[in-house]
């Protein structure tokens, strides 16, 4: 996993509720073995018509949504499924930062794994940047601050473990195959 | 009873910067979440930790027409050919126990393990797959998790996780004659939200519970996940041990004995605290249907659907071709679909027979029933509920998720209604453009015959 230290881009908004990874990435596409490739595929039901062409009044085919990578979300984005193809499609899209009021658990931790920053911002900050599409934010991870076109800085919540795997490129299997001795101990214990 | 799971596999105890390595006692796998989690292995040189807790089933992509199954007809689709090959590799490889395609203990990954008795109390059980949630039924702490953390199970047999916190769901009485464990778990969605237990673990209690079967109890677990909740959990009991008694894989003789008495200390203590608690009385529920494009968006069959000026909520109901108001019972199908691990036990497809039996499909009514496992399809062929399916005019196929997630081809047409008992009506789920209504068994079998949304308790009671 490469290291998330900050990301700068504009934004794009999508503001609907409850986006599903049934949404992000349909189920007809979970029948690759590889990790790649599934960006094209990204939220596929929404973003092309009957005929496979781009809907252009949909927020990722419109002109200024090239090269954002942060998407601005409704509340409680990444629930349903497991499938962590949700957060590969996303990568593989180009966004980076994923910002909600509320994250469903599982695409929360599969983001994390993969180098995808979920950030939670309150209310009055979510509003205002789905009001605002298109602006120029900050992340900075090491701070955990967002910051606003007019310089407001936004705290946001993240584990420190979280962060540091974030910061340094870890991935957590690293810190767990570490573990193994005492993993030998809790499985001798419980024989 | 959420905490003593927890706390019996803790490995190294979480502290403010670090989670909790957490041990996992069963880790079932399937062909769909698990191959780039292989792959990361072999990159790294690393084994399998315990194959010995590992089994790997076939159900998301692989088709339930019999000729596909056993005839040596190919998979239509070359990509889930391909995604079933691959398991049969990996599984080889790294020495995992596979049921195979066609082997006759196959099914649904979350039907297959409690069939087994591999599904135990107090075990943590983790797969590549939301509804994990269904093994909560039994006392376990089982939840889903991304291909990441199967990859790390398969290497360490560990996760590293948070602790989450804990919520009760207190189910008040009895529910009344002809509504079902799925109406309840509908009707508690719609209570506490689709993101209502994001964060906790739920635990299903009262009166209405202890009343019901595993199967059912199953049912109830299932779908926690659609609440948002990390997992579901239902006190073990002696329901839980009669279940079990008769599964091939669970202890036997002395282990069993000694087993049921440490079984018996994981309920929850009297006065035990909650995070958080809600209660729902059981007795007012009626049959439930969904109408929207969240499980959350659910009404009585007896009800209308509706309104509300939101933007989200007025897009689902275009998407659904409905209209605020609209008498739930008069929504026509087009589509019936019997399975799922939500809803794919014998006792399901029992109950939906039950209703069918002696009627036929309405005009243009297709009707698929995909029994949850090839044991369940043995057992209902054994009591003729095959016959009473196929003398309906409805389809009935090998085992699999089929028409739940569409991704083996088992697919609902672009606009068309499907009564569905499965577990998810999100936009496409069932097929790009199709219109899913949650409901169970029985209100699925019930408007098969109507052709339009119908109370099963016309049939019933």
């Amino acid at each position: 996993m490469a290291a998330v230290k900050t990301i700068r881009s504009r934004t794009v908004a999508l503001p609907a509720t409850n986006i599903d990874t049934d949404q992000i990435i349909p189920a007809r596409f979970l029948t690759s073995t590889s990790k790649a490739g599934f960006g094209i595929h990204l939220f596929a039901d929404w973003r092309y018509d009957a005929a496979g062409n781009p809907r252009p009044d949909f927020e990722l085919n419109k002109p200024e949504a090239v090269g954002a990578h942060i998407l601005v979300a409704g509340r409680n984005i990444g629930c349903g499924s497991s499938r962590e193809h949700a957060a590969w499609a996303l990568l593989d899209f180009g966004i980076q930062a994923v910002i909600s009021t509320e994250f469903a658990d599982i695409f929360r931790t599969n983001s994390l794994k993969n180098g995808l920053l979920p950030l939670v911002v309150d209310e009055s900050t979510h509003a205002w940047l789905l009001a605002h599409p298109g602006v120029e934010v900050s992340i900075d991870v090491e701070s955990t601050t967002l910051t606003l076109p007019d310089g407001t800085a936004v705290k946001f919540p993240l584990e420190g473990f979280a962060r540091y795997c974030l910061l340094n490129g870890i991935d957590e299997l690293g810190f767990l195959l570490s573990q193994s001795a005492a993993i030998s101990t809790y499985e001798h214990k419980s024989r | 009873m959420f905490e003593k799971v927890w706390d019996d596999h803790v490995v190294v105890a979480e502290t403010a910067d670090t989670p909790a390595v957490l041990f996992i006692d069963l880790h079932l796998t399937h062909e769909v979440t698990t191959p780039q989690a292989y792959t990361e292995l072999r990159s790294r040189g690393i084994r399998l930790r315990r194959p010995d807790l590992t089994l790997a089933t076939m159900d998301h992509s692989t088709p339930t027409r019999t000729e596909q199954v056993f005839g040596g007809v190919p998979i239509a689709v070359d990509s889930a050919a391909r995604q079933v090959k691959q398991l049969e590799i990996n599984a080889a490889e790294f020495g995992v126990e596979l049921f195979n395609l066609q082997d006759s203990r196959r099914g649904i990954v979350h039907i297959i393990g409690p069939e087994l008795g591999l599904t135990q109390p107090g075990k943590t059980i983790v797969c590549g797959d939301s509804h994990t949630s269904t093994h909560g039924a039994f006392g376990a702490l089982a939840f889903g998790i991304g291909t990441t953390e199967v990859g790390h199970v398969l290497a360490t047999q560990c996760l590293l996780q948070r602790k989450p916190k804990t919520f009760a769901i207190n189910v008040l009485n009895r529910l009344p004659k002809g509504v079902t464990a799925k109406d309840l778990i509908l009707a508690i969605i719609g209570k506490i939200g689709v993101s209502g237990g994001t964060g906790y673990v739920l635990e299903f209690r009262g009166p209405a519970i202890e009343a019901m079967s595993m199967d059912e109890r199953m049912t109830i677990c299932n779908m926690s996940i659609e609440a948002g909740a990390r997992a579901g959990m239902i006190a073990p009991d002696a329901t839980t041990f009669e279940y079990l008694a008769a599964t091939p894989r669970a202890p036997k003789g002395a282990e069993w004995d000694a087993a049921v008495a440490r079984w018996s200390k994981l309920p929850s203590d009297p006065g035990a605290g909650f995070d958080r608690s809600v209660d729902i009385d059981a007795a007012s529920l009626v049959p439930m249907v969904t109408y929207g494009t969240h499980p959350g968006m659910v009404a009585p069959i007896t009800g209308n659907v509706p309104a509300s000026g939101d933007a989200v909520f007025e897009k689902a109901l275009a998407y659904m071709g409905l209209t605020a108001g609209e008498a739930i019972a008069d929504v026509p199908v087009n589509n019936v679909f019997v399975g799922s691990c939500t809803n794919g036990r014998l006792s399901d497809l029992r109950n939906a027979a039950r209703v069918l039996r002696g009627h036929k499909l309405a005009q243009g009514v297709k009707m698929l029933v995909v029994p949850g496992s090839q044991s369940v399809k043995r057992a209902a062929e054994a009591e003729g509920l095959d016959q009473v399916f196929l003398a309906a005019g409805a389809e009935w196929r090998e085992s699999g998720c089929s028409m739940c997630l569409g991704m083996n081809g088992d697919l609902v047409p672009a606009g068309h209604y499907s009564i569905s008992t499965s577990n998810r009506n999100f936009e496409g789920r069932q097929g790009k453009g199709a219109r899913t209504l949650l409901a169970s068994p029985e209100t699925a079998a019930a408007s098969a015959i109507r052709g339009r949304v119908t109370d099963p308790r016309e049939f019933t009671n």
